[in-house]
């Protein structure tokens, strides 16, 4: 998503993204970065959070407008409301995704 | 803050025109997210089969969706499924909308799926008609969220 940011961005209009892995955007030259510590899967925070959905988008949109250079990187100050298992498991697909049931047979073998 | 991109890209950078209370915002996951019954489910037959291919398409999200199904194989569905705004937040941006934090939201959004073998698909043809879109309703500028 990275890629793409800069993608849209180079197309002229002005992108944010708001992501788990703000470190990798800034290494992948997102222009505009505004970092979650949530699970995976919850960019905006939990369902039925609508006060974190907003505060975090509120976040974004301002960072949209207000950042001066590329590479601008602001972090959300909130915090996940379950410890780091239970979140852990609340991103995890029930079952292993294509690619990685490949590596895990490839490992086997 | 950066001229080059630790990765070695060079920066890009547009600036944002508007003033924010008089901006159109559009959203953009990548959740795979797609109308439930109107439009096509992003093809995860194929990833099955080729596991290092993800779909490159794109889908065009209204605004006043009616509810959203999704398709990504790299992480639990059933919290965005539970609410959609924990993706694609359109009733957030709404809200922001009505205090007149942001000037407004755009009909449409979008969502691609993010997981992607190789970038050539995004990069020669989804991103091109995505920015069609994006100019076409006036987008001043996107709020991108990988999952």
């Amino acid at each position: 998503m990275s890629v793409l940011a800069r993608l849209i961005e180079a197309a002229g209009i002005a992108t944010v993204i708001v992501t788990m892995m703000p470190a990798v955007s800034a290494a992948l030259g997102a222009p505009r970065i505004v970092g979650v510590e949530f699970p995976f899967g919850h960019p905006f925070g939990a369902p039925g959070d609508g006060a974190t959905q907003r505060a975090v988008l509120d976040t974004a949109v301002r960072v949209l407008a207000g950042a001066a250079t590329s590479g601008t990187r602001v972090d959300v100050d909130l915090e996940w409301p379950q410890d780091a298992r239970a979140a852990y498991k609340s991103w995890q697909p029930p079952e292993p995704s294509p690619i990685v049931a490949m590596m895990l047979n490839a490992r086997e073998r | 803050m950066f001229d080059v991109a630790p990765s070695g890209e060079p920066a890009v950078w547009a600036p944002f025109g508007p003033r924010l209370a008089a901006a159109r915002v559009t959203l953009l996951s990548s959740a795979g997210l797609h109308v439930e019954g109107e439009q096509k489910a992003f093809d995860l037959e194929r990833e099955r089969v080729e596991p290092t291919w993800g779909d490159p398409s794109f889908r065009v999200i209204p605004r006043a969706h009616g509810g959203l199904a999704m398709s990504h194989l790299h992480v639990n569905n059933a919290d965005i499924l539970t609410d959609n705004e924990v993706a694609l937040p359109v009733r957030a941006l709404d809200s922001l909308v009505a205090d007149g934090i942001v000037g407004a939201s755009s009909d449409q959004h979008i969502s691609v799926m993010g997981y992607q073998g190789d970038l050539r698909g995004w990069r020669d043809t989804t991103v091109p008609a995505i920015v069609e879109v994006l100019r076409a309703q006036g987008t001043d500028g996107v709020v991108l969220a990988p999952v």
